[in-house]
């Protein structure tokens, strides 16, 4: 019997593992199925994380160390190459590595923690050939940037998500020319910051509303095909452009992995992808917890920390036989905003909601109400699917509702 | 004469206006901190970047390694070559400097190796 | 001198190769490409057809009916994952139901067993997300599903264990006819055989037409498909075909015996061999049509595109024939090929003896391929054999698909050996999965580099110009 497994020892299973000592737990195992601790931070080499947190500037593995090097010191344990095979809903973890063979965990308290993968072309249907060179941009951030090879030279960038953006300026320091980056919606997925020292730095386009309609080359990428889109998303065949290229990139979303989740028969939110948790990052199953990407897909690395605190505050006041509230107060939204975390609110207390938005807004009013009440007004001059948002709940606004429903108004 | 920009010192990346005088900034507008003015004021005299990249080491490993603070922009791949001519010994740990003084930037490492804690 | 060269290491070329070392003949398998199964065998639907769809009196409707009734015992040998699970054509009204009721009767000439005719509570009972608008259906309880390249690489491997050669990237160039044996020429090397088996699918016509037969022709007829994940393999039990009309079969939902759900083929006739492109219109062809025949299609679910040429031959049925001693074509083996294989082998070892080849009996011949560990598939104490056994069994590569590093080695050093990627993946199913290799894929090329004895950036996805690194960092400037 364990008190708390964590599965994943990527940044919000370190920093759920940190704070649930702090709180007192001292019975701890991370499950980690890579041969080190870190996760993806080992491969995101550039900086611009640890600003909310630290309150300066790392690099990815700067970041990790951080919690790394409190792991060692607090003497957390974990298992490294240790790959979890099923969570049952009574908390039973069966894992597998190479010393031990298949074991059996039974634990008290389950911190879910695997985070994301990328989506594959598979599920985009770009038409034409399948030659070799083409990667999902994190596939070849780990060619470059941990075993020091390059996928190409001649590279177009599908998606405008962060990790392409990334991988833009970093194949061009490494000598590659980056032709273009393609992103279908009329707006980047990426944070600004980065379209401005990714791409404009490098006087790299990006072409917005815009798509590679056909993959060229037998054996390995000749070229691709790329056409603008009308706004239903149909490309314009007079439009169309090849570019001579040996290497495309996608970098078209992020799921989290949520398969064990799924076998644990713990509720998932279909638009997340993730499960459905209250503030406490507790899922549907009482003592399982989620936080990271795994739960939503987060913009910052600052946030996943944060979330993951919650999720190890929670399962050890879990552990401590703290009794569970009553209440449960849903939490719809209207479209544009597309989802929240939490989804459902159990206990009346002041609480930090996140949220997407659907689409890219400027002067756009968030609105929180009940029924017919207005509980909260928030003023945004703009608002991005790229980035996450957030308003703070006061307990007192939790008296006496159900229900709560956020809303975006945009003045047409 | 006015310049937009958009500020690269933290990820909220604000959209700046810069007023510009004989060259020189007089005024800054649309920054939500003093860190996003003192931005736009040398980003339209003198840019500067961070480099973020690898090195090799002595037994083929790859180092990740950053300049400790920010360089020219104009300088920024010709900094890229000079890590690429250097080979890094191990064990090296978190803030090692690799390299000193590259264009006023010492090129740090940003990870453990073949030392302590980390691989 | 070979005793006998099989031309193409397709599931024909593979299954007789197969059926010719159960005898003391000395066998080499050529293939032009790095690997087996890269042509038919590698992009089609993967069923096992019960047999009522050909004209009765065929060799298609003969061979498949028998092909059908060995695959069973074939997979089993050869450890082969093969499922009975039935298969319905499915009717919207009174005219399908008529087209569906003579095929019934087509059936049971073919000497197909158990062909039934269902309708209302009864069809949803057996297929509940079947469209509100199917009527009717033919249910073949003997179709099966079975994976193409699978069976072919163990069929290519238990020919090898029994002491079959095979010799890829041979692409053959010149036949030349001796007495009493063959020259055979490809752009390096020269191979001798006193019998040729002519198996080189799209190409069969070209083969023939190099050994100075050019008496038929191949033309490709091009099908896209779309793979879901395995969440969805279980939207549909059985094989669903739409009853075929003038324009043909059209496209199945079907599972995989892997467990995922199969969409497609369309079906396009063409000129060119090699265009295995995917197109826009055929994806979107390919879902439209599956939405109409069954419920609860996930689209977001797809994990991957892919097509697949048929080799459609100009006589209307499979052309295994023999015009000289000792060459003999397997022309136009389109569907239901890879149902028939298992009895194609057989009818073309039954023509050598007819054309007077004294075969003995190879009493040594093992029909059992040394089974693969399955990781996934063993029970718990089977994977604790395993790993304390070899360790590398307890190291998972492929998340997706849980495939151990040990299985991934096993299938590198196992006949017929991969020479890239994508044979570790169509060894193995690492890669296969919902991220496509997204993680594994530089964890498969190390242990590819390692054991094939070449450099990291060496290794290709698909041989050829396949590269995938195209040198390493630091290089740039």
């Amino acid at each position: 019997m364990t008190d708390l497994v964590i599965i994943g020892g990527g940044p919000a299973g370190m920093s759920a593992a940190l704070a649930a000592y702090d709180r007192g737990v001292r019975d701890i195992l991370i499950l980690e199925r890579d041969d080190s601790l870190g996760g993806i931070l080992k491969q995101c080499i550039h900086n611009g994380f640890g600003l909310h947190t630290f309150h300066e500037e790392l690099t990815g593995p700067e970041y990790a160390w951080k919690y790394e090097k409190q792991i060692h010191e607090k003497q957390i344990a974990y298992k490294l190459n240790t790959m979890v095979l099923d969570i049952t809903p009574d908390k039973v973890i069966t894992a597998t590595n190479e010393t031990e063979g298949i074991f059996t965990i039974q634990a008290k308290a389950i911190i879910l923690a695997m985070g994301c993968r990328e989506r594959p072309r598979g599920a985009l249907h770009i038409p034409g050939t399948r030659p070799s060179g083409i990667y999902s941009a994190g596939t070849a951030q780990r060619f470059v940037n941990l075993e020091g090879y390059m996928p190409g030279k001649d590279v177009v960038i599908l998606g405008s998500g962060d990790i392409g953006l990334i991988m833009a300026r970093r194949m061009t320091l490494e000598g590659a020319k980056v032709h273009a980056v393609c992103e279908l919606m009329p707006y980047s997925g990426g944070l600004a910051r980065n379209i401005e020292q990714c791409l404009n730095d490098f006087d790299i386009p990006l072409k917005l509303s815009h798509t590679v309609v056909e993959i060229h080359g037998k054996k390995r990428l000749e070229g691709v095909t790329i056409a603008e889109v009308d706004p239903k998303g149909e490309p314009i065949e007079t439009t169309k452009e090849y570019i001579p290229c040996d290497t495309l990139l996608l970098s078209v979303g992020l799921i989290p992995e949520n398969e064990l989740t799924k076998q644990a028969g713990i509720q998932i939110d279909p638009v997340t992808g993730g499960a459905r948790v209250n503030q406490d990052r507790q899922t549907s199953v009482p003592g399982i917890f989620a936080c990271g990407n795994v739960l939503h897909v987060h913009d910052l690395v600052d946030f996943v920390s944060k979330e993951a605190e919650i999720a190890g505050i929670a399962a050890a006041a879990y552990l401590n036989g703290v009794p569970e509230t009553k209440t449960e107060i849903s939490i719809k939204t209207d479209g544009k905003i597309r989802y929240t975390v939490p989804e459902v609110i159990t206990e009346k207390k002041d609480i930090t909601v996140y949220f997407r938005v659907s689409g890219v807004y400027r002067n756009a009013t968030v609105c929180v109400t009940s029924g017919k009440n207005v509980l909260l007004t928030k003023k945004k001059q703009k608002v991005s699917p790229g980035e996450m948002e957030s308003v703070i709940i006061k307990k007192e606004m939790l008296e006496q509702i159900d229900e709560l429903m956020f809303q975006l108004e945009v003045q047409s | 004469m006015k310049r937009e920009l958009t500020c690269i010192v933290c990820p909220v990346g604000c959209s700046l206006i810069a007023d510009l005088e004989n060259g020189k900034v007089v005024s800054v507008s649309g920054n939500s901190c003093q860190r996003g003015r003192d931005y736009a004021q040398t980003e339209c005299v003198a840019p500067m970047r961070s480099v973020t990249t690898t090195m090799r080491c002595c037994g083929g490993e790859i180092l990740p390694v950053k300049t400790d603070r920010p360089i020219p922009k104009n300088q920024v791949m010709d900094c890229m070559k000079i890590i690429n001519q250097r080979v890094a010994h191990l064990p090296i740990a978190v803030g090692d400097v690799i390299i000193e003084n590259v264009f006023g930037a010492n090129i740090v490492a940003t990870k453990n190796m073949g030392g302590l804690g980390n691989e | 001198m070979y005793d006998v060269a099989v031309i193409g290491a397709g599931v024909v070329g593979a299954m007789t190769a197969r059926e010719l070392a159960k005898y003391h003949l000395r066998i080499c398998i050529l293939e032009r490409e790095n690997d087996v199964s890269m042509g038919a065998s590698r992009a089609n639907s993967g069923i096992v057809h019960a047999g009522f769809d050909a004209k009765p009196g065929s060799l298609k409707a003969k061979l498949n009916v028998q092909g059908a009734a060995m695959m069973e015992q074939v997979a089993r040998e050869l450890g082969v994952s093969y499922k009975n699970n039935g298969s319905l054509v499915i009717g919207y009204g009174d005219e399908d139901k008529q087209t569906l009721h003579e095929l019934l009767k087509r059936g049971q000439a073919n000497g197909v067993p158990k062909l039934t005719l269902l309708e209302g509570e009864e069809l949803r009972r057996r297929e509940p997300n079947l469209s509100s608008e199917v009527t009717c259906a033919l249910y073949a309880p003997t179709a099966g599903i079975i994976c193409p390249y699978t069976l072919t690489l163990a069929a290519v491997g238990n020919a090898m264990d029994n002491g079959a050669e095979l010799k890829t990237n041979f692409e053959v160039h010149k036949i030349i006819s001796h007495d009493g044996y063959y020259e055979i020429v490809s752009g390096t090397e020269t191979v001798l055989a006193k019998v040729v088996i002519n198996a080189a699918g799209a190409y069969a016509d070209t083969v023939a037409a190099m050994a100075g037969e050019p008496f038929f022709t191949v033309k490709p007829r091009r099908g896209e498909y779309i793979l879901l994940d395995k969440e969805c393999g279980n939207t549909v039990s059985h094989t669903i075909f739409k009853t075929p009309t003038k324009m043909g079969k059209g496209i199945l939902v079907s599972p995989t015996v892997d467990g995922n759900l199969l969409l497609g083929p369309t079906s396009v006739d063409m000129e060119d061999k090699e265009n295995t492109q995917t197109t826009k219109d055929g994806l979107k062809k390919v879902l439209a049509e599956a939405e109409n025949m069954v419920s609860g299609i996930n689209v977001r679910q797809s994990i991957r595109s892919f097509c697949g040429l048929r080799a459609v031959g100009s006589t209307g049925d499979f052309i295994i024939t023999s015009k000289r001693r000792g060459l003999i074509h397997a022309g136009g083996i389109e569907s239901p090929g890879l149902s028939a294989s298992p009895a194609i082998a057989a009818y073309i070892v039954g023509l050598l003896k007819e054309q007077g080849y004294e075969l003995t009996v190879n009493p040594q011949f093992n029909p059992n391929r040394p089974a693969m560990h399955r990781f996934k598939e063993a029970s718990r104490t089977e994977k604790n054999r395993m790993i304390r056994e070899n360790p590398s069994y307890g190291k998972i590569v492929c998340r997706c698909e849980s495939v151990t590093e040990g299985e991934i080695l096993e299938a590198i050093r196992m006949n017929p050996k991969p020479g890239d990627l994508d044979g570790v993946k169509r060894r193995t199913r690492a890669q296969m999965g919902r991220c496509q290799g997204g993680f594994c894929t530089p964890y498969i090329m190390k242990l590819l580099a390692k054991e094939l004895q070449l450099p990291y950036e060496q290794i290709a996805k698909s041989g050829g110009e396949s590269w995938l690194l195209s040198g390493t960092t630091k290089e740039g400037n």
